[in-house]
């Protein structure tokens, strides 16, 4: 059974359902857009289902790719599916937010419903293929498609200057693309193949590699985001409905740190090595800089959005690191801070939904009205800070040493990152959460009702058992991560 | 060779010219059965078309025709695009009282002129070819006569358009003064060692003509002027057949005739690709009528398909005709969406009219959101798969400066696609549009099912099929 195309293209079933809807009732009837974004919940439900079976069925002592699936196209090409440890997880991370971002949006989006199902029906479907995908031009064409479903949710759902963030965000992520576009069509052309693995284990001349490095470097570091290309972030998250927040800082951004892991480590290692004291720089002043830049946030959204880009610094700090324990962290620090920062923009979503605002002077002393959410609240912003125990910690802590063995400086710059963050979290949860409650229109606000519960809690149980258990997510990765630094170091001569 | 061996060469031809004839002499005695003229006509395409693909190969009239893969290739998909044309120009013109059955014997007569173009062997047939098509859009483009903008844009076409015909020949006579034969094999035999000045002065000049036809920049300043005003139908057959007839025809002149020179040419195009891409985006980021705009889309797309011919190379060809092919049925489907489009009567031209289409009439919009991400080169429409083969022939022949600045450009260009669909998605609607003519419709949505699902199989036998084409050219 091709279960990897089965999981990538199961949305798009929800997506005929709803359109199937359409055709046969009216769009505006409240019952229709009702069976929509049922249609919607149980179909990435079924999504998830699946993505679970296959990370069950998953072997991890084995490094190489599973689940291939192999067909001929045309121009040489081919449609090939594959997962290795590292991919798998993403698969889950995508399939789990999803069920999560449908509930989140049940209320808050009004206009347009079935159009906006639709949307993450397609998005989801595209964000497994970018991380299921074993040939290059399949996995570039999930990667750049991707783009249109989110410029629709930004541009059509967003906020006020939504139209402006779309088109940053578009154009933005379209330039990087395109240069990796050249370089895609270059590798095809140099190594005759498009299928990765064996792009994986072809030698390009180092010249070469510097150049594709670059162009893949543009791609995903715009993606990633990290400074100083990420200046469309704050703005697309500003501007984004809560559920595209969630999955933009879940699933998004994390295809860029997957990209790092899938091309430029293994398909251009001297690059990557020469390049490395470059990463680390841009790396630390993300952490350090975006966080100082988080700390002076009067939005809550922007804020997360800046945190979000510190906590990317980390990743690629890991990664460029080069060994084990770096790779490994920077994979945990991606899976957690998809829960965590999902989480947070959840978070903040809870009380735009009752209040319209995301002004932090706006709110205080919340925690005499809504006891459940300030609880909720603080165990995020915990884990965001990476106190031991969350999640957070984990890859803060590995990514950090990884680094420590390769350029001390660089781990003991990025180490204070630690503690802005905790300046800016903490000081967050308490100018909302505590003091007096002053603001007569929060006199009424209401705790999180059942379905907000429901959404959180398989947030909060996977930060805590990820905290407290992260040989789940290592035991799976082991075999791919280990394959991955034997085969760099050996190109590189470490 | 004997003379009824040269006619069965060039049988599509003839089937043309005849069924022309036959059409207008039909259509002179029963004014009434336009409608049977305009089936006619597509009947006449399609048999034509059928002739192209199953009919014998060679060359006749001492080279001056040549029936080979690649004429076999281009005449199959000119003709359709014609035949396309047909039903949705001829019910746009009814719906605006104009009832002539003149229009489908035009258009096929423009479609002879394509045809002989591109199995055009010598200079002489060459001339013949552009002229007939030339002459058959001058009026094409002139026929909603009471409109005083689509007079316009005709005389304006019609002025320039001589003046590159006169280029073309003084060209042509150059070459021919300083080599001494029309035939292209002459010429390549001329050339072989390196062309002289004279030549290659005779070149340049034949590429600028040609260059006019498919309007690449600098040659374009007609375009956006025309399209304009021309009717809707009409541009979509200029912007698609014409172009691709004119690019066969360039492939042909440069790889048979002036093969040994191709260092020469090779920068020539690579500038004109270049700056095409270049003029296409930006000037078209300012403007407001789709037309107009879609123009500038077009002088980038060309600029793109130049790319792809310069890199010099069998691969290269290939590229440029996959490229031609698939965006023939993105503009047809573009300009369909337009002819389909009206508010009040009155036709749906600008950015602001679209606003909100998404909720007016959600299957048109959808159509030309899909045309306009095809031509953006957004994966997986056909647009995509049209660049993807044009930049990996360019950097296959080492010139990776050309495929990067394209790329760019077309970065550039997606922020107009973009606000066009912005446009259409996000912008409250303007109004409630009149029921869309179900022939249009019925074109614009199924050309965009071409350019997603359906490109992703039917690109399993055009993309071979352009590359036995593109061996015929005799490149490497």
């Amino acid at each position: 059974m091709p279960i990897l195309s089965l999981i990538t293209f199961a949305p798009l079933l929800g997506v005929a359902g709803i359109l199937a809807l359409r055709l046969f009732g009216k769009a505006d009837d409240p019952k229709t857009i009702e069976s929509s974004k049922w249609i919607a919940l149980v179909t990435t439900l079924a999504t998830l289902a699946l993505s679970i079976l296959l990370v069950v069925r998953f072997n991890p002592a084995d490094n190489g790719f599973q689940f291939v699936e192999e067909t001929p196209w045309f121009a040489g090409l081919y449609y090939r599916m594959g997962v290795d440890g590292i991919s798998v997880l993403f698969v889950l991370l995508t399939a789990f937010l999803m069920p999560i971002c449908i509930a989140a949006s049940w209320k808050a989006i009004e206009k347009r419903v079935l159009e906006y199902m639709i949307a993450f029906l397609i998005l989801e479907s595209l964000v497994i293929g970018v991380f299921c995908a074993l040939d290059i031009v399949v996995f570039y064409i999930f990667f750049e498609f991707g783009l249109v479903p989110m410029f629709l949710i930004i541009g059509i759902w967003g906020g006020a200057r939504r139209v402006y963030a779309a088109f940053k965000f578009f154009l933005y992520t379209l330039l990087g693309s395109v240069l990796m576009l050249a370089a895609i069509l270059a590798m095809i052309g140099i190594s005759h193949t498009s299928s990765i693995p064996e792009l994986m284990v072809y030698h390009f001349d180092p010249k070469v590699q510097t150049w594709l490095f670059l162009a893949f470097f543009a791609s995903f570091a715009v993606k990633l985001p990290m400074w100083p290309v990420h200046t469309w972030l704050p703005d697309a998250h500003v501007e984004a409905p809560t559920a595209g927040s969630v999955i933009l800082a879940g699933i998004l951004l994390k295809m860029g740190g997957y990209g790092f892991l899938r091309f430029s480590l293994p398909m251009f290692p001297a690059a990557s090595h020469f390049f490395t004291p470059l990463v680390f720089a841009l790396s630390v002043i993300a952490v350090v800089y975006t966080s100082l830049v988080a700390f002076r946030q009067t939005d809550m959204k922007k804020l997360v959005a800046y945190s979000s880009v510190a906590h990317m610094g980390f990743v690629t700090m890991g990664i460029f690191s080069g060994n084990a324990v770096g790779e490994q962290g920077a994979i945990f620090q991606m899976l957690s801070h998809g829960v965590i920062s999902a989480a947070l923009f959840l978070v903040v979503g809870v009380i735009y939904d009752r209040m319209h605002t995301r002004e932090i002077a706006f709110y205080g002393g919340l925690v005499t009205r809504m006891p459940l959410y300030a609880a909720t609240f603080m165990l995020f912003t915990m884990g965001n800070v990476g106190l031991p125990g969350t999640s957070g910690f984990v890859g803060e802590i590995l990514t950090m040493t990884g680094a420590y063995g390769v350029s001390t400086w660089t781990a003991i710059v990025a180490a204070t990152g630690v503690i802005f963050s905790a300046v800016y979290a903490l000081s967050l949860y308490r100018r909302v959460v505590f003091g007096t409650l002053d603001n007569a229109r929060l006199a009424d606000i209401g705790d999180l009702d059942w379905r907000e519960v429901a959404i959180f809690a398989p947030l909060i149980a996977s930060t805590l058992v990820l905290g407290v258990q992260p040989g789940l997510v290592m035991n799976l990765t082991q075999a791919s991560v280990d394959h991955l630094v034997s085969a760099y170091q050996a190109a590189i001569g470490g | 060779m004997t003379f009824s061996a040269d006619l069965g060469l060039a049988y599509p031809e003839l089937i043309l010219a005849i069924g022309a004839l036959v059409l207008l002499v039909f259509g002179a005695f029963a004014p009434k059965a336009a409608r049977l003229v305009g089936w006619g006509g597509v009947l006449v395409l399609a048999a034509a078309a059928v002739q192209a693909a199953i009919g014998p190969l060679g060359r006749g009239f001492s080279g001056g025709i040549i029936a080979d893969d690649a004429s076999a290739f281009a005449q199959v998909a000119i003709f359709t695009a014609s035949a396309i044309c047909i039903p949705l120009g001829q019910r746009w013109f009814e719906r605006r009282g104009v009832h002539n059955f003149e229009f489908p014997v035009l258009i096929v007569l423009a479609a002879l002129g394509m045809g002989m173009m591109a199995a055009a062997g010598d200079l002489i047939s060459l001339y013949v070819g552009v002229e007939l098509h030339s002459l058959a859009l001058y009026v094409l483009a002139a026929m909603h006569r009471d409109n005083a903008k689509a007079s316009e844009a005709g005389l304006k076409y019609f002025v320039l358009g001589a003046l590159a015909s006169g280029l073309l020949l003084y060209g042509a006579s150059l070459v021919y003064g300083f080599v001494g034969s029309t035939l292209f094999s002459d010429i390549a035999a001329a050339v072989h060692n390196g062309a002289n000045t004279g030549v290659l002065f005779g070149l340049v000049f034949l590429i600028c003509g040609l260059a006019f036809k498919v309007s690449a920049a600098p040659f374009h300043m007609w375009t956006p002027d025309v399209y304009e005003g021309a009717p809707t139908p009409v541009v979509a057959f200029l912007i698609s057949a014409s172009k691709f007839a004119a690019l066969v025809l360039l492939t042909r002149l440069l790889a048979e005739g002036f093969g040994g020179a191709m260092i020469q040419w090779q920068q020539v195009l690579v500038a004109l690709g270049l700056i095409s891409v270049a003029v296409g985006a930006f000037a078209g980021l300012a403007q407001k009528n789709l037309k107009r705009l879609w123009a500038y889309s077009s002088i980038a797309n060309i600029g793109y398909a130049i790319i792809g011919l310069s890199a010099g190379t069998a691969e290269g060809v290939q590229s440029m005709l996959v490229f031609m092919v698939l965006y023939m049925i993105d503009v047809i489907g573009f300009f369909a969406c337009l002819a389909a489009l009206s508010r009040k009567g009155r036709d749906m031209e600008t950015l602001e009219d679209m606003a909100g289409l998404i909720k007016e009439q959600p299957g048109i919009a959808l159509a030309m959101t899909a045309f306009s991400l095809s031509a953006l080169g957004l994966p997986p429409f056909s647009g995509f798969w049209a660049k993807v083969f044009v930049f990996k022939a360019a950097l296959n022949a080492g010139l990776p400066i050309a495929a990067v600045l394209g790329l760019v450009g077309s970065v550039v260009a997606a922020f107009y696609y973009l606000r066009l669909i912005k446009v259409m998605w996000f912008d409250g609607s303007v109004g409630a549009t009149d029921k869309p003519p179900a022939e249009a419709k019925a074109i614009a949505v199924a050309l965009a099912l071409f350019s997603f699902p359906i490109v992703l199989a039917a690109l399993v036998w055009i993309y071979p099929a352009a590359g036995r084409a593109a061996h015929a050219f005799g490149l490497a």
